[in-house]
């Protein structure tokens, strides 16, 4: 049984297919669907016994790097903060296959919108790998 | 998850009861799915009360305090008309013989239309005595997550004839599937596959069920050499082959002796048996340049004739026959063999990782860090992709 985690991001990723204003500039009713929407997605994990985890990120970022002997750790927010890859969270699923990972993230991806239209919201499916060697020998 | 007391119970003795015990309430008439759920409380309770109190009848004390559970349950669901029925119900026959309630078990939680997940998770549960906790741990996965998986299997099997016979191979997949998961937590995996094949080989005469018993504990010997003391893997040829369990292979050479015994013309060896045979190959060198290459290709010309078309029924077969061809008849004909899986598992870490390994044996180094290269980036297992970047790094230093 792999496990997968579907994440889903502030920014970054393809050219989004249905470009959308921020979500706090959306109609209250959109917002209150779009989060339901979230939980709905979670729930229906838990209920196919897939679910592992989910978590949501701040967007807060503090790139650190060592500093060197008796240094300061050095922190930045990054080569073109606006524009780079921000993870907001992800479900970390364990299903049967990839093609079931893909299943579950596109349904997640049909989350509604402004208007209620869904929105297609790229999601990066990522594999977890498994931490134990197997009982059989390796090449 | 098992507390301090028990310990001192002997869990083995404990867990073996539970397909007798669960078997004696299906067979009754109980419902295969309540009466797990019954079982698995009074297991919980077991755990809990005999270290302190053993009982003097363990399986009498768990069909009662299971039936207790079922006649409280009904009460709850407000079905009083059946408790008396229930509560006066004769106890399970002692002439049932253990292995038909193992391999009637066995049946039921391998069900053809469950998905192996799920099939592996009951038969877990069900026959192999685990708490739901502790299968969720095996699997890195919440425990509420493998309650309701579990759940949902068991509801999926309502309604369907469970007294039938079912299907042996799918009861093999599964056993081996919980072998191949391999050690995770503090639960066993291989080890319970094992003690389970061990308990359907008592239900049935089975060829290829000893096949699979034989091919797990051939394996199962090499265990201690596998990984060294940092928990990095060794291969097969460099493994101190010293610290191999010489008792389990004298074991899985007898048994998959008696089941080669069994074969006809017309039932040849099958794919468990073959797969044990190139084990128990290995097994028997005392050294790398010891091992019968020749015999192993010969096995595995059987086992790439058992599927029509073994490329794409059967890759893995195909890719360990070409691991052979290189040893017997060279490298780069081993090379060649490996060329018609690239569409099938080209995008797989294992095919890479045998280039990598054939190219070495032809001592085209950078072709041999090339491809385990490739395999690394691919492979799905942290061991094994640290294992295979620290070999690309070693043939790029000269070997």
């Amino acid at each position: 049984m792999p496990k997968y985690l579907l994440l889903k991001h502030y920014r970054g990723g393809p050219e989004p297919h249905r470009p959308v204003p921020p979500i706090d500039q959306w109609a209250p009713e959109d917002v209150e669907a779009h989060m339901a929407f979230q939980n709905h997605i979670s729930e229906l994990l838990e209920e196919n016994g897939e679910y592992v985890d989910a978590r949501a990120l701040a967007p807060a970022r503090t790139w650190v790097r060592y500093g060197g002997a008796d240094a300061a750790p050095v922190t930045t927010d990054g080569p073109l903060p606006e524009t780079s890859d921000l993870v907001a969270g992800w479900w970390m699923i364990d299903v049967e296959s990839h093609d079931r990972a893909v299943e579950i993230a596109a349904y997640a991806s049909s989350e509604p919108g402004p208007g209620g239209e869904p929105l297609c919201e790229w999601i990066d499916v990522r594999e977890i790998m498994w931490e134990r060697p197997q009982a059989t020998d390796a090449v | 998850m098992i507390d301090e007391p028990t310990r001192r119970l002997d869990e083995g003795a404990l867990r073996a009861l539970v397909p007798r015990v669960l078997a004696g309430l299906v067979r009754r008439g109980e419902d295969f799915d309540t009466a797990e759920d019954a079982l698995q409380e009074a297991l919980l309770e077991a755990l809990r009360v005999w270290p302190e109190y053993p009982p003097r009848d363990p399986r009498a004390w768990l069909t009662t305090v299971a039936t207790r559970r079922l006649v409280d349950a009904r009460r709850s669901e407000a079905a009083r008309h059946r408790r008396e029925e229930v509560a006066n119900a004769e106890p399970p026959s002692a002439a049932t013989e253990e292995g038909d309630d193992t391999l009637f078990l066995l049946f039921c939680c391998c069900h053809p239309n469950l998905a192996p997940a799920s099939q592996v998770a009951l038969t877990l549960r069900a026959v192999g005595g685990l708490t739901t906790r502790e299968i969720a741990d095996a699997f890195y996965v919440p425990e509420a997550t493998m309650a309701q998986r579990i759940s949902r299997a068991k509801r999926s099997l309502r309604g369907r004839h469970l007294d039938q016979p079912g299907d042996l191979a799918v009861v093999l997949r599964v056993l081996y599937l919980v072998y191949t998961t391999g050690h995770a937590g503090r639960v066993d995996l291989a080890g319970e596959a094992i003690r389970l094949a061990r308990q359907l080989n008592l239900a049935t005469e089975e060829p290829e069920a000893r096949g699979l018993l034989a091919l797990m504990l051939l394996n199962h010997a090499r265990l201690p050499a596998r990984l060294d003391s940092e928990g990095r893997i060794v291969t097969l040829d460099r493994q101190d082959r010293d610290l191999w369990d010489t008792r389990e292979i004298d074991e899985g050479v007898r048994v998959l002796q008696s089941a080669l015994a069994m074969q006809t013309e017309e039932r040849r060896p099958g794919h468990y048996q073959v797969e044990a045979a190139i084990a128990a190959l290995h097994d028997d060198a005392a050294s790398p340049k010891e091992t019968d290459w020749p015999q192993i290709l010969a096995w595995y010309d059987d086992l790439v004739a058992l599927t029509d078309d073994p490329a794409h029924q059967d890759p893995a077969a195909v890719l360990g026959r070409a691991v052979a061809v290189g040893h017997v008849l060279g490298a780069d004909a081993g090379l060649r063999e490996t060329e018609q899986l690239h569409e099938v598992l080209g995008d797989r870490h294992r095919w890479h990782a045998v280039r990598g390994h054939l190219h070495e044996l032809s001592g085209d180094l950078p072709a041999a860090a090339t491809a385990y290269a490739e395999a690394a980036s691919r492979a799905t297992n942290v061991a094994e992709r640290d294992h295979l970047v620290r070999q690309a790094a070693r043939v790029r230093a000269g070997g």
